[in-house]
């Protein structure tokens, strides 16, 4: 707490880069289960922001309630400067925010290429006529978006899976699809839930090496959702720490790491 | 051996995204098209076309329709041969209000009006999904056909009750429906509206509005945080679907039956559209083809294959040895290869690709 208030203060002393989501007093509940409790924390444009905290501690949660797929009891959001209680996800995916999921959720049926095309239906026009002969406009703006998409799978590295149908994938390549689906979007804020769950070493330090790269090429400001401690001291700016669905600590990894409240909810202190 | 895209270079994305990007594929697509418009018309008998040719694409048009729903956008629906009957009567309707009109026009117009009911009967599924949807479909297809039965006002209170199609001419004086239509005008007629709306199906399913039909049907919630309105890609699934319906049942009756009481759109004709589909491969537009091919031409495969080899067969005992084969595929399809007929016809073009490897 006392960490989190002195970075805040300092923030403001030094003029540090303008916010890009402000979540204050927000709380969630289902029926009786209390997921999120009175939690406040903000991103800052351009950032890596981790979330952390133990199982079931409410960081997938937090993630739903800011793209619009749950909707917070109390409390307000402020996404770019509009401050709002509720959206749908439409919305929050018009304004620039995308995501990627805990358990992949990948269109399975389609092939990675369609799968990162999916990402662009927002930056599509509509030109619903000419789709019916796929000319003129229509079929000028799929080859655009085709070679958009054809950037990121260069990006990504994995132009030999451009046609496998991404059921078919290794999981670690299929949570790489799902970060190609996501950079589709062209986001202003990527929210990824644990992008590394259940890889190799290898394979994460591929996957960190991309959300660098997003994060410095791209200026995505992202919030990264990870439990492997030693990537979330490297990639992130700020880390923010959940428990029991509280916020326990807030600060740089540092801060974070000497807090004596996170190192005991991580070693399972009683409360 | 001869189906190699080795040695074809794409150097445009416009000719990666080609429907048949393969030089194989593209002499294949024009051979079949060279026997549908010469060599069937030049030595198909009148009972060939009448009877084999004419219900096969009339039933894989409907097919077609009904994987619009199903197979891309993962909406089960038991409603097609009612949604059929909309297009039907709402043809017979018109050729009586405009009896001057081109008959393609209206048969391309009485679309419209399935594709509106179909929209108000897809509403249930932005709540509900799956087998509770079924339902719901099945309680269109009974409404439907009560209406066709109580509403004399859809078939012109005909004393019998049924539509009789009456002659409609187009195109400078050619007779396209009723008694005097000869085969050979009902065969082009229906022929060409197959392949026109198998090639805007084509391209809807390939683009945008197709890839939302299919993000929904694999994983809605996903589909919805990345920017898609379930409510607009499911209704218009609805509606392109029960387009196509709609179509193919004014065509079966305008162009085949010539007539048709409502127990033609019953629950049957439903479950004859839904096995095609399935048995084809749920999500393939080439697949609808295979799947209606496989179940009109079978029994007549029987019926004259068995004498040809000497064996004597009853009229009976051909409809059931059908549906025991259709019956005994459809379950081993679901069970072993639910993406149906094209998915085996699709393993078999890729092991031709990459022989005589067995692996790539
Ligand atoms: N849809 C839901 N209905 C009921 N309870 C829910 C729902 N979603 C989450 N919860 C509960 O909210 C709490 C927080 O869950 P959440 O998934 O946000 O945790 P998490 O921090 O992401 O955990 P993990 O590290 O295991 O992914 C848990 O107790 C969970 O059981
Ligand atoms: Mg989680």
């Amino acid at each position: 707490m006392n960490a989190a208030t002195e970075t805040a203060v300092a923030a403001e002393a030094t003029g540090e880069p303008e916010v890009m989501l402000k979540v204050e007093n927000v709380s969630l509940s289902f029926g009786g289960v209390r997921a999120i409790t009175n939690i406040s924390f903000d991103i800052r444009k351009g950032e890596i922001r981790a979330i952390i905290g133990p199982n079931g501690a409410g960081k997938t949660s937090m993630l739903n309630v800011i793209n619009g797929f749950y909707h917070p009891q109390e409390g307000v959001i402020t996404f770019k400067g509009a401050a709002r209680s509720k959206m749908r996800p439409y919305e929050a995916a018009s304004q620039g925010i995308a995501r990627t999921f805990q358990n992949v959720a990948l269109f399975k049926g389609m092939s990675t290429l369609d799968n990162i095309m999916s990402g662009r239906t927002l930056l599509m026009k509509k030109h619903f006529f000419w789709h019916l002969f796929h000319y003129g406009p229509a079929r000028t703006e799929e080859i655009e978006h085709r070679r958009k998409v054809e950037e990121i799978i260069d990006f990504l590295e994995i132009q030999h899976i451009r046609r496998a149908p991404v059921g078919r994938l290794p999981y670690g390549l299929q949570k790489r699809v799902e970060l190609g689906r996501a950079l589709a979007m062209e986001p202003e804020l990527l929210l990824l839930d644990e992008p590394m769950a259940g890889m190799n070493l290898e394979e994460k330090e591929d996957m960190s090496r991309f959300i660098l790269d997003v994060n410095s090429q791209f200026g995505t400001t992202i919030a990264l959702i990870e439990h492997d401690m030693g990537v979330v001291m490297d990639l992130s700016d700020r880390v923010v720490v959940l428990d029991y669905g509280k916020k326990i600590a807030d600060g740089t990894p540092e801060e974070v790491q000497a807090n004596q409240d996170v190192i005991d909810a991580y070693l399972g202190v009683s409360h | 051996m001869f189906y190699r895209e080795a040695g074809q270079f794409k150097t445009s994305y416009e000719a990666d995204q080609q429907v048949f990007p393969i030089l194989q594929d593209k002499i294949g697509i024009g051979a079949i098209l060279i026997i549908g418009l010469v060599v069937v018309p030049l030595t198909g008998s009148d009972f060939m076309i009448t009877s084999i040719m004419i219900p096969f694409l009339i039933f894989s048009l409907a097919t077609i329709g009904l994987n619009i729903l199903t197979g891309y956008a993962g909406q089960l629906s038991l409603g097609s041969g009612a949604f059929m009957g909309v297009g039907a009567y709402a043809c017979y309707k018109l050729t009586t209000i405009f009896p001057d009109a081109n008959l393609v026009v209206l048969v391309l117009l009485s679309g419209f009006f399935s594709a509106a009911i179909g929209m108000v009967f897809g509403l249930p599924s932005l709540r509900i999904k799956g087998l509770y949807l079924a339902v719901t479909t099945l309680a269109a297809q009974f409404f439907l056909e009560w209406c066709f039965i109580r509403v004399p006002w859809l078939y012109n209170y005909n004393a019998s009750g049924a539509i009789e199609v009456p002659e409609r001419t187009g195109f400078g004086g050619i007779i396209l429906s009723g008694p005097a239509a000869s085969p050979l005008t009902r065969y082009f007629l229906v022929l060409g509206l197959v392949i026109l709306i198998t090639i805007i199906m084509k391209n809807i399913v390939r683009g945008r509005v197709g890839r939302s039909w299919m993000m929904i049907r694999d994983m809605d919630i996903a589909a919805e945080l990345i920017g898609v309105r379930p409510l607009v890609a499911k209704l218009s699934a609805f509606a392109v679907s029960s387009y196509v319906c709609g179509v193919a049942g004014a065509l079966m009756v305008f162009s085949w039956l010539g007539a048709a009481e409502p127990a033609a759109f019953s629950i049957n004709l439903s479950f004859q559209i839904l096995f095609m589909a399935i048995l084809g491969g749920l999500g393939s537009l080439v697949g609808s083809f295979m799947g209606a091919a496989f179940i009109w031409i079978l029994p007549v495969l029987i019926r004259f294959g068995m004498p040809a080899v000497g064996i004597d067969i009853a009229a009976e005992t051909v409809e059931h040895t059908t549906r025991m084969i259709v019956g005994a595929l459809i379950i081993f399809f679901l069970i072993v290869e639910p993406h149906g007929l094209v998915r085996l016809w699709q393993i078999a073009k890729e092991k031709l690709r990459v022989w005589p490897f067995p692996y790539v």
